[in-house]
């Protein structure tokens, strides 16, 4: 690790972004000047909804978008100068894969490798290990239209660090995986972080937010709304467990009525009711005695879901 | 003609409403190659070429003007080509998964259907592209107007003539390259050597056979004898047999692949 | 992997951004894919077939030439070979670029790396002029092998088509700056089909009334006809310094506005 390496690696100062729009239409703000700083070493997640802001945040810490406001320095460079010096030690995986499709797997690594200028020795090697670390050696030769969707995903990842990346940009990695998929991704990127990368992910997955991120801001409409541990959010911002109930629909309206005043928060959703509570089964009781009737009734650990739906009044998935 | 009848049945028309619906959006662009192009190569060949060849080559042309000679062989060759263009490419794609094809196939519509009424579209199509363009070339000059009536026609069976084989042949397709590489290898040289340009007696001797099998040939020989008003009974008679044949022939083995293809 | 991944000192990038690594991609996909280089070659050979054999007996000798010696078949010959750099070339920026900028999205995962918009662009261009140049050799031997070129100043058809392949892939990647869909080729079609028509490759400038060669003499391809036409037929001379003149600044500046307005697109 360098001597002079910052205290931190990503540091975002009032940060925006509008999107123009063509016929003098007013722009689009997408990010609207935020603050935070990612450390070296560690798991860094961006949360939100669809349209919250993450990916163009994570575009303009990637260099290939141009600030509209506000300051932005990765690895002690600043983004707007020294684009090409930050992707040189920069790892991307995007959201869509990009893999070049008319290239096979392992070429797919060693072009990518050139365009960091690294000789063809190098990328012979690295791409074997790497292949190798990503479960993709025995598909090493294969073209990459035989590849599975986790397979694919892995391939961006092993090309994303082809260049021995200080940090790994990782947007929506496990969106479109099967359960099983995902699980190896993890793993991986797990490894990663033990090997002491910085990782910064977007993602609109509660479970994998608090499986992979050691902080995390949760953004609503371009600004940031919460930052944290994923448990120290929970504990802040919600009780420690949950009761969901469903009703029937002709009924949904006068049994949510009667559950009113039970819990100090009750969040109303399309589908079911929640209330937050410290002990699940005994408000569980509470409301039978109102002779409320749900078709089914189900108590939970409060999760970063709660948190989101506290903060911006909405789920995270719609 | 009760087959007949029931072959294009009312569920055809329905295949033939979405491609008409889908033309609304690319009318613009099937203009420029259907008939703006042919009117671009009959005004620089017929017009400026023909200066070169009206000097002295009017002997090879039996004394008709180069223009006169090239606009019944570029009508049939251009319409050959737009036929197999949308043939070719849409019905391919139209097969894929995500295809168009795939989600009329799971309507009520049968595959001989969805054939029937596409190849109800590339007739219409026909139609249109050969009356604008000799209506245009009239203004050249180039074509009497009693000949239209005629001449439309012809253009019309080498349409259906090349569309039903293309279509067979398509549907069993899975890649663009492949529909390219067809265009390239056997389209754009029937295009080229079917006596359209030039006639085929400039060719070396041993190759008239060939020329004479082609089914370009045919089309284009029947639509300049037309024409120019030198069609003879048992030339016409043979034109129109091999076109008629080609076409059904093509029908018939469409039909076969469609079901087999989207019934699997 | 433990030891290099956690970041051990990185390998110091020797060219970082070099527009050359788009060409040694583009070649690493033609190991695979170069056959349809020999489609390429063959449609022209087939309009030097069927024009310039075909027709050439119906036209007999051009009129208008200096040299009465010169046939239907060496006339059209250099056309057909200028207009197959033109094409080769152009194609690459046009056709194959949208799809690399649309469906494929090959550029936005490039643009994460040191690459600048700038040396895609370059790197590009300049393998639209080797794959130009790969098909206009082959045409050339081909047709000295007919005996339509006069060797050895037929050799400066070589450099010509560097040139025209500049001018055409140069203004190629300006014209994708523009589309906005599939069906926008139909547009280039539009330009494309009537200047390869009327540039002179069927018949010589003085078939035209004097305003209309005006026009025809305005038209890039003509130039680029020109200049191979004369290394065919070695009758070069100090006029064809406007059409090498016509052509580099044609280039230059279709490509320096490309280059700016690919930034805007790419980069936003």
């Amino acid at each position: 690790m360098a001597a002079d390496a910052p205290a931190a690696l990503i540091e975002a100062s009032s940060l925006t972004k509008v999107y123009e729009r063509g016929g003098g239409r007013a722009g689009f703000t997408a990010v609207d000047g935020i603050d935070f700083q990612v450390r070296r070493g560690e798991a860094f997640g961006l949360l939100g909804a669809n349209g919250a802001g993450k990916s163009s945040t994570m575009r303009m810490i990637a260099c290939v978008s141009p600030l509209t406001g506000g300051g932005l320095r990765v690895l002690g460079h600043d983004s707007v100068t020294d684009g090409p010096a930050i992707r040189a030690r920069l790892g991307v995986v995007p959201q869509d894969d990009t893999i070049d499709g008319e290239l096979t797997v392992r070429e797919n690594l060693l072009i990518y490798g050139r365009y960091f200028g690294l000789s063809w020795k190098v990328l012979r090697e690295r791409s074997t290990r790497l292949l190798e670390f990503t479960r993709l050696s025995d598909k090493a030769g294969d073209s990459v239209s035989t590849l599975s969707g986790g397979m694919r995903r892995r391939l961006t990842i092993a090309r994303a660090l082809i260049n021995e990346p200080e940090i790994v940009l990782l947007d929506e990695p496990t969106t479109g995986l099967d359960p099983q998929a995902r699980h190896l991704l993890w793993e991986r990127l797990f490894q990663l972080k033990e090997d002491g990368v910085t990782l910064l992910l977007t993602t609109h997955y509660m479970d994998e937010a608090e499986q992979l991120c050691d902080r995390l801001v949760v953004m609503d409409a371009g600004r940031i709304v919460a930052e944290g541990a994923p448990a120290e959010l929970i504990a802040r911002h919600t009780s420690r467990e949950v009761l969901e109930l469903r009703f029937d629909r002709l009924e949904r309206q006068t049994m949510t009525d009667r559950c009113r005043g039970l819990v100090e928060h009750m969040e109303e959703l399309p589908d079911r009711l929640l209330l937050s509570t410290d002990d699940g089964e005994e408000t569980l009781g509470a409301v039978h005695r109102r002779g409320v009737r749900p078709v089914t009734a189900l108590v939970r650990r409060s999760s970063l879901e709660d948190v989101f739906l506290k903060l911006t009044g909405r789920s995270l998935l719609d | 003609m009760d087959t007949l009848v029931r072959a294009f049945s009312a569920p055809a028309f329905r295949e033939l409403g979405y491609w008409l619906f889908r033309y609304r959006r690319t009318w613009r662009g099937s203009i420029v190659i259907s008939v703006v192009n042919p009117l671009l190569f009959l005004a620089a060949l017929g017009l400026g070429l023909g200066t070169l060849v009206d000097r002295d080559g009017g002997a090879y042309l039996r004394g008709d003007s180069y223009l006169e000679f090239l606009l019944p062989g570029l009508l049939v060759a251009a319409v050959m080509q737009t036929t197999f263009l949308e043939a070719a490419g849409p019905v391919m794609q139209g097969v894929l998964a995500r295809g168009n094809y795939r989600a009329a196939a799971s309507t009520p519509l049968s595959p001989a259907d969805i054939l029937h009424g596409h190849l109800m579209y590339w007739t219409l199509r026909a139609v249109m592209n050969a009356t604008l363009f000799t209506l245009v070339s009239m203004l050249f000059g180039a074509v009497e107007a009693s000949r239209i009536p005629l001449l439309v026609p012809v253009a019309v069976l080498v349409a259906v003539a090349f569309a039903t084989p293309a279509a067979a042949w398509s549907v069993t397709m899975t890649r663009p390259s492949q529909i390219n590489s067809m265009f390239r290898f056997a389209i754009l040289p029937l295009y080229m050597f079917s006596g359209t340009f030039f006639p085929i007696e400039q060719l070396p001797s041993w190759l008239w056979p060939v020329a004479w099998a082609t089914p370009l040939w045919h089309g284009v020989d029947l639509g300049r004898t037309v024409a120019l008003g030198t069609a003879t009974p048992l030339g016409t008679l043979a034109h129109l047999g091999y076109l008629v044949a080609m076409a059904v022939a093509g029908l018939l083995l469409a039909r076969r692949n469609y079901r087999r293809r989207l019934h699997v | 992997m433990t030891a290099t991944i956690a970041g051990a000192p990185a390998e110091i990038p020797r060219r970082p951004g070099h527009a050359w690594t788009m060409v040694e991609r583009n070649l690493m996909i033609y190991r695979h894919t170069w056959p349809v280089l020999l489609a390429e070659i063959l449609e022209p050979l087939l309009y030097l077939l069927a024009f310039g054999v075909g027709i050439g007996t119906l036209v007999g000798e051009v009129p208008w030439l200096r040299d009465t010696a010169i046939t239907y078949p060496q006339f059209v010959a250099p056309a057909l070979l200028a207009t197959a750099a033109m094409n080769g070339a152009m194609n690459e920026t046009t056709f194959n670029m949208y799809g690399k900028l649309t469906t494929d999205k090959t550029y936005e995962s490039i643009l994460t790396t040191p690459m600048s918009v700038r040396s895609v662009a370059l790197g590009e261009v300049c393998w639209a002029l080797i794959r130009g140049t790969l098909v206009t050799t082959a045409f050339l031997v081909v047709v000295s092998a007919l005996g339509l070129a006069r060797l050895p100043a037929a050799l400066l058809v070589v450099p010509s088509a560097l040139l025209i392949g500049f001018a055409f892939a140069s203004a190629g990647l300006l014209t994708v700056t523009f589309l906005r869909d599939w069906q926008d080729f139909q547009l280039i079609q539009l330009v494309m089909l009537p200047m390869f028509l009327f540039a002179t490759t069927f018949f010589p400038l003085e078939v035209y009334p004097p305003f209309v060669q005006v026009l025809v003499r305005a038209l890039p391809l003509y130039h680029g006809i020109e200049i191979v036409r004369a290394s065919f037929l070695g009758t070069g001379g100090a006029h064809l310094a406007t059409a090498v003149v016509y052509l580099a600044v044609f280039g230059a500046v279709t490509l320096a506005v490309a280059v700016r307005r690919l930034e805007r697109t790419l980069r936003t």
